[in-house]
This record gives structure tokens, sequence and C-alpha cells, in this order.
């Protein structure tokens, strides 16, 4: 058994590589006049691997399900590892259907970047509180990712259409806004290499710090930039916090959450700055050109068509099956609990998507804008509302 | 009413009309309704249909129903709402913070300034406000408004819609070609590859309408319905007959009356279980050390229902009759006769009874001179013993803490029970004072010649059951299933037609899809290869 959780990760980790490698030979299609439609030799082989890589993860997910005799989709990196696998998978469908290289070329990434994040939450099998046991948690959480998957595909398209549409000859709103969007990509990509590297080198710090009158002890993985509040540093030789977190922020590991939240801000603005200095232009205008040969109407039309697939896909997992489980398991279907609103909020988002888009005409780049949002809601419902929001959803 | 007739086919629209209902030719007077510009394409979101919101605006209801019937108040309601809704979790709300503590000071102490200005601005229950709950119903109110305001003129343009269709309607469709020299079998050619791709026909002096998923149009409507169910479902919770939510603690071996049940129905706990996983179980091993205690696996209330039978009479117990027995766990609530009970909270170990013995001060083997038990549900007040002894209960704390010196009691339950005992031994008048409890028996006075120490103790599981009679779930159940059946009937299928125009000397061919132009586009392409048609261009196109 344990022999099958070896093999699960190893699964894991090709499909990271797999995904990585159909990454490079999507961005190979760019400069290949041959394959505007997916029907070039280098398309072929991009999507071949991703399906290969998508099938290995497949493979992590059963291997993973009959070690742990539970669906594996019962704590954060399970869960987030799954929504990463749904992307690929809802890109592979939407790639059958508009056969847009470029499209492979964004979504994979993102993909990777999910996983990469994922895999820096405990990744050991958990058993499952009672709560936890019951059929819906596979369905409701299956679901509920896949649709959000789908309407992830909708933010790649958009973002595809921001770079390519938005003017970057001057300074504007626009051009700032879209930076906040790929300094947001750095600070995931920051998180994931610090992480890493301090994983690397077994760093641990050990606070003790009071928690209603008792006391605790939390382990820091990172340098402590920001301590807990009125905690002590037990371990020698590491470096001393700068600050105390604020005393509103509650539970075991909030202090240590916010210090790793620090951390990936700083590194990402370092990797930002890098970037800039090195490109002497604004990350979205030195991509603009590799973009020129995309049809934005056909990348308007695929962000749009990604959140009509996803919305109803969505809605049913989100919320319909979401309801049923908490109606068997917390005897109500709604509670009002932290993430069953940010679901809402999310299924809301859209709705408001969809009705600017077919009532009033929101096409093109205030759709793409939108998609963009929607994206960030469905990240603060499953990073934040985790991390800093604690709720019956926090479990990791 | 006053009506309009088409100048070009003749047809009788309703006032308001945009475009003709039966030819499509633009209706002059009325174009500024839709914002059609002249050299522009046409805009066909209703189809140039005659809404009532578009078309009246003087009375009142006309302006409400013009205000409810807006989309921009629509998404506008919405954002307003998901804005709020953001702003509810920013603190937990009242339902989430620990019971028994002051919301006024649980927020000013938790969140600081912050957190007070969160609880006096009531946003500490912001779902459950008078404000929220208005714009729910807004929301719903415009739903159903702006459905109608569409759906009705919408249904009856598509209904008289004519295969001959107006020159000018066809040119300014966003997908348009036109081709000359065309053969009769070209036509038909084209028509039949549309047939083959289960497009419906219709024809008229020549003129082709090819149309195919027109069932999607009412996908919106069908999905608002849903919607507006739901929302009937959700309020009918204040129907107290349709919705009971109650909750019962039941100690293991007793039969508690079921609240709300008109002393109808009765449970009795035979047995609470709290199961763990095994912490050297070499699957999970890892993350319960993690965890760093032990996970639980289950717990599990085995439980029988009993009906009262006969007349309930007062004061007297009632007879009872087996309904139902099972097992109620986390997940798998026990139902019967339209009520749920579910596990929902425990408390193990609560203290049963507890045996005290009396013992000389000064003896120390403790040796029993009399002992008495004490039934801490129901303690008596007076204990009569061997030897002569008398016991009487001065105080009882069913969970006693010490609160600033004295003692005190946290709950009525026994979770630590504690008592000062007034001990008169044989043919004595005066007691000697005694406080006894779990791991403390302490000699008030430090003259006592006999002490009360603990000399056994039974316990036994509470069960913490929820009750649940909810009549509304169907409803709402039902308005969720027509909602899912809505959104994807509008989703996942397009309403598309293709409008073929014999003109002087060839063909005239125009497009029209709700969405997914890219599929349209590719299945026109299909249909006029080999022939001489030209493909449509996309008027629409952004070029840049």
């Amino acid at each position: 058994m344990g022999d099958l959780t070896q093999v699960s990760s190893t699964l894991l980790y090709i499909a990271f590589v797999l995904y990585l490698v159909a990454t490079f030979v999507f961005g190979g299609t760019i400069r290949d006049k041959r394959t505007d439609k997916g029907n070039g030799t280098l398309g072929k082989v991009a999507i071949t691997i991703t399906i290969i890589g998508f099938l290995t993860q497949v493979g992590y997910f059963i291997t993973r399900w009959i070690a742990s005799q539970h669906a594996p989709v019962s704590n954060l990196f399970e869960f987030t590892t799954f929504f990463g696998m749904m992307l690929v998978f809802a890109f592979i469908i939407i790639y059958f259907i508009y056969r847009l290289n470029l499209l492979g070329l964004f979504t994979l990434p993102v993909a990777l970047l999910i996983i990469a994040y994922a895999s820096m939450f405990p990744r050991e099998i958990s058993p499952l509180i009672p709560s936890l046991k019951s059929h819906w948690l596979y369905i409701h959480v299956t679901t509920a990712a896949t649709g959000e998957a789908i309407l992830a595909v909708s933010f790649a398209a958009g973002l595809i259409y921001l770079i390519r549409q938005v003017d970057q000859t001057q300074r504007s709103k626009r051009t700032t806004w879209l930076e906040v969007v790929m300094y947001a990509v750095f600070s995931t990509l920051g998180f994931v290499i610090i992480s890493s590297l301090f994983s690397a080198f077994d760093y641990s710090a050990e606070f003790q710090f009071p928690v209603e009158g008792e006391e605790m002890t939390v382990e820091y993985q990172l340098p402590a930039i920001t301590g807990p509040n009125d905690g002590e540093l037990l371990s020698e030789g590491v470096m001393q916090p700068w600050f105390e977190a604020p005393g509103w922020m509650h539970g075991e590991n909030a202090a240590r959450k916010f210090n790793t939240l620090i951390w990936s801000v700083l590194t990402g603005a370092v990797l930002y700055l890098l970037a800039r200095l090195i490109l002497r232009k604004r990350i979205a205008a030195a991509i603009q050109p590799l973009l020129k040969r995309a049809n934005p109407d056909l990348v308007d039309e695929i962000s749009y068509r990604a959140v009509a697939i996803g919305f109803p896909v969505f809605t049913l997992g989100a919320l319909i099956f979401a309801m049923i489980w908490a109606q068997q398991a917390w005897d109500r279907f709604w509670g009002w609990d932290p993430k069953e609103v940010w679901a809402l909020i999310t299924w809301f988002f859209y709705a408001a998507f969809l009705h600017l888009r077919l009532s009033r005409g929101w096409h093109g780049e205030k759709s793409a804008w939108l998609a963009v949002g929607g994206f960030a809601i469905i990240m603060f419902n499953l990073v934040a509302v985790n991390l800093i929001i604690a709720g019956l959803h926090s479990y990791a | 009413m006053k009506r309009i007739t088409c100048e070009s086919c003749g047809h009788v629209n309703p006032e308001g009309t945009v475009l003709c209902e039966a030819c499509g030719k633009p209706i002059e007077k009325n174009q500024h309704i839709d914002g059609n510009k002249p050299g522009k394409l046409l805009n066909m979101r209703y189809e140039g249909s005659a809404r009532r919101s578009q078309t009246y605006n003087k009375s009142v209801i006309d302006k409400i129903w013009n205000f409810f019937s807006s989309v921009k108040v629509g998404v506008t309601l919405i954002v307003i709402t998901l804005i709020a809704s953001a702003v509810g979790t920013i603190f937990p709300q009242e339902m989430y913070i620990p019971p028994n503590v002051d919301p006024a000071q649980h927020y000013a102490d938790q969140y600081g300034i912050l957190g007070k200005i969160y609880y006096q601005l009531g946003l500490h229950n912001l779902y459950s406000s008078w404000w929220y709950m208005i714009l729910i119903a807004m929301i719903g109110t415009s739903i159903i408004i702006a459905s109608i305001d569409r759906y009705v003129p919408l249904r009856r343009a598509l209904k008289m819609q004519k295969p001959k269709r107006h020159k000018a309607f066809l040119q300014k469709q966003r997908l348009f070609s036109e081709s000359e020299n065309i053969s009769a079998e070209d036509v038909e050619h084209v028509k039949n590859r549309l047939k083959k791709q289960r497009y419906k026909i219709t024809e008229q002096d020549g003129h082709i309408l090819a149309e195919k998923g027109r069932f999607s149009r009412w996908g919106p409507y069908v999905n608002h319905i849903g919607l507006i169910v739901f929302l009937l479902g959700a309020l009918m919770r204040f129907i107290p007959f349709m919705y009971i939510d109650d909750y019962v603690w039941v100690r293991e071996g007793e039969t508690a009356v079921v609240p709300d049940t008109d002393q109808q129905y009765y449970v009795k706990n035979k047995d609470f279980i709290m199961e763990t996983y095994d912490e050297n179980d070499e699957r999970y091993q890892e993350a319960i050390q993690k965890q760093g205690g032990a996970v639980p696996s289950n717990y599990q209330t085995d439980a029988v229902i009993y009906k009262a039978s006969g007349e309930a009479v007062t004061g007297e117990d009632p007879e009872l009759e087996k309904v139902k027995e099972g097992s109620i766990q986390v997940n798998r609530p026990l139902k019967f006769d339209g009520y749920a009970l579910y596990q929902s909270s425990y408390q193990l170990d609560e203290f049963e009874s507890m045996t005290f013995k009396i013992h000389e001060t000064d003896d120390e083997s403790e040796e029993a001179l009399a002992s008495f038990t004490v039934n801490l549900m129901d303690p008596e007040y007076e204990y009569e013993l061997d030897n002569g002894f008398r016991v009487v209960i001065d105080q009882y704390f069913p969970e006693y803490y010490m609160d600033d010196g004295t003692p005190a009691s946290q709950s009525k339950y026994p979770r630590n029970p504690a008592f000062v005992f007034f001990v008169y031994p044989p043919g004595e008048e005066t007691p000697e004072v005694s406080f006894a409890g779990i791991g403390r028996n302490v000699d008030a006075s430090g003259e006592n010649d006999y002490k009360v120490g603990l000399q056994n103790f039974e316990v036994r599981d509470v069960t913490g059951l929820t009750l649940k009679r909810d009549y509304t779930l169907p409803i709402i159940a039902l308005g969720g299933l027509i909602f899912m059946i809505g959104v994807i009937q509008g989703m996942y299928w397009q309403h598309r037609r293709v409008w073929i125009h014999p003109s002087d000397s060839g063909v005239m061919l125009a497009a029209h899809t709700n969405k997914n132009w890219y599929g349209i586009k590719r299945e026109i392409e299909k249909a006029i290869d080999g022939t001489g048609v030209n493909m449509v261009e996309d008027q629409q196109e952004i070029k840049q």
C-alpha cells in the first residue's frame, strides 16, 4: 500500500513534467506559420503530450484513491491538484472544439502553477472526519472543481484577448491592471519557488503563543517575517520575526499563513521587477507581439463559450450538490459559511457576466476583463477563504 | 392599442415593434428602441419585438415595470448583493461565534474597533437583515418582470416569422453573403445539406428559412422560473408548519420527548458511540501524528423512536409504541413520519451518579463507616445512612468552578459535580460542613471528625440531536431542477437560423445565431461546399 502511494506521487510528477513539455511545444507553434488552426504537426504533438499528461494524472488520481480508500479530494492538496487536472481536461475539450494552439500556451502554465501550488500543502493521506464521509464528497467536490476549471479556461482566453488587444503604446489604467494580473501570476510562482527552496533546506522555526488562554506551538517552514501575536520563538539559530501578526488574525496557523503570504508577495515582486528589468517593457507588452496572429473574435468567443459551458456545471456542483450534501451532513442546505457565500458570490458574478454579455452587449474587452475578474474570485475562494477566513471548509 | 402595418409585407405588428414580425423589415420610427443605426448591423437580441418596457412610460405602473424589467437594474442588484454577501464574510456571522457570549463584547474584543463597527451596523447578522432580504426580493421581482416583458413578445415574433424576409433584414445580419448566377440545383443542394445538419426547413416563394434549436431561446425563461420556485420555497420556511428546527439532548438509556411534535414522538438513546481512527493504521499514521491527536471516524446514536398511543393524560406517562429503530450517524439522519433526526453534538462521560463514603478524618485506611449514592440528575435533599449518620446536601454545583474564590456552576449539566454536604454524625444536632467533588474533599473548618470522600461514580454519554421537518425541501429541489434544465437548455444549445433569399441574378444568404458564431459558420461552410454560393462574411469581425 505504501508502494501505491509512491506510485501515485510519481505519476503526478510525470504528469507535471509532461504538461511542462507540452507548454513548450505549444509555444513552438506560435512561430510555426502552418499551425494556425491546429492542423500542423507541432500542434498535434503538443495536444498528444497534453492528453498523455492528463491520463497520467488520472492514473495518479486512481492510485491515490485506492491507497487512501476515499476519493482524493478531501484536503487542500488533493482538491487543488484535482482542480489543475480538470483545468487540463477542460482545455482538451475546448481545444477540440476550436483548435487554438495558443490556448494551450496560456492554460497549461495556469494548470502547472495550480498543481505546483497544491503540492506546497501537506501531502500525506488523511483520514476522513465523519462529516466528510459521504458519497457527496466526491460528487460535490469533483463537479464543483470541474465547473471552476472550465471557467478558468475562460480566464486564459480572456487574458490572451487582453494582451492581444490592450493598447501598449501608452500607459493607461488598462495596461496597469493587466500588469497587476501578471504580477499575481508571478506571486504564485514566487510562492512555489520560495516554499520549495526552504523546504529543500528543511527550514523550521517553532513558536509558542497563546490562543484563548492555551499555549500553542506552530512550526514555520519559512523564516518568520511576522511572528504569532504574543509569540515566543523556541527554535535557535533562526531569524527573529520583524513584527507580530495583528491580534485579530485567529486560528493557530493564521500567523504562519500570513507570513507565507508576505513571502509570496515579496518574491513575486522580486521576480516581476527582474522580468521588467530584463524585458525593459511591460510584461504584457513583451508578450503582445507573439499573439499577433490570434483572431481576437475567436478568442473572445472561446472565453464566452467556456463560461457558457462552465456556468451550469459550476451551479450544479458548487451550489446544488453542495446543498444536497449540506442538508445531509449538517441538517441545513445552506448555512452562510464563508465558503458557501463565496461560491454564491462566484455564481452571482458569472450570472452578471452572462446578463451583461447577452443583454447589454458586453463583448470583447469588457467581457475579457470580466473573465479575469471571475477567475480572481474563484482563486480567492480557493486560496484566501481557506487560508484566511476559517469555516467548515478550512480543511488545511 | 395602436398597430403598425408593415409597408413591405402587410403584416400587422403591435405598437413598439422594431422589426416586422413577419419579414423583418425595420420599422423606421422605432429603430431608436434597439439602438439600430443606419449602416450598422441590426440588434437581434429580442428579434426587434415590441416589449412593454420599451413602449409605454407614462403611468406609475409603467415606470415600476420599466425599472424592474431593465437588465441594467437587474445586474446592478446582483452586484450590490454580491458585494453585500462578501462583506458578510469579513468577520464571522453571529451564528458562528461561540454561544453564551455577549456579541457586542465579543466583536469588540476580538476584532477591535472594526469589529465594533461591524456589530453596530448589524453586519453580524447580515444575511437575515431586512435590507438583504429586500435585495433578494428585488432580484426576484426583477426576474419575474424582465422575463414576462421579453418572453411574451419574443415568442410571438418567433411564431410569426416568415421565410420570406425583407432584403434590408438580410443585409444587416452579422453573417451575410451575396452570390451571382446561382442555379436552382445549387440552392437545392445547400438546402439539403442544411437539412442533413438537422435544420428545419420552411419555404415560401423560393425563400428558404433553415432553423434549429429554437427551444434554447426559452432556456433563460425556464431557469428564471426555477429561481422563482426556489425563492418561494425558501420563503415558505417562515411558515411554522412547513419548517421545524429544534434540538434535543438525550442521555444514554433515557427516553426523551421529541420537541415540536405535540408530545407525539419520543426518542430513546440506547447507546452513543464515538470512534476514532486507529493511530497505528499505516495508511493514516502520518496524518494522525501531524494532527497531534485522535481523529474521529464516527459519531453515532443507536436510537429507538416511539409514538405515544392513545390519549395523552397530563401527569401520566403515555403508552409508547415503537415506530423505528436505527442508528443516527453524521451524514445519515434517521427519518420518521416526515421528521428527521441528525447527529449533531455529544457529551462524553457525563456523570450519572456518585457514591460517597464517610470515614474518620484520622483514619489513614479511610475505612467507610457509611456510604450513599447521589443521582446527579435528580439529587435528594437528605440521606439517612446506616450507623445513624445523616447527610444533607447544602449546595450542588453540577459543573463546578471557582468564580473569584466562590464556588459556582458553569451549567446545569453534571460534567464536574461538586457538593457542600452537611454531615450529621450519629446523635449530633450540629452538622460538620464538608466539600466534596472530583479529586477534592475539603474540610471547611479543619476540625471535622469525619470526612466525605468519593467512593465510586458512574458515567454515561449524552447525544445532541437536531430535529428537522422541512416540507419546503421538495419545492426548493424542484426549483433547482427547473433552473438546471433551463440553464442547460439555454447554454448548451443555440438558436441558429439561415435565410436564403433569391435575388434578381443570384441569392442572398444570411445567418443568425444567439451564440457560438464559430459553430454556425462551420455549418454554413459545410452546406455551401461545392456550390457557387459564397461563404458568408462576418460583418462584425473585429479588425485590428
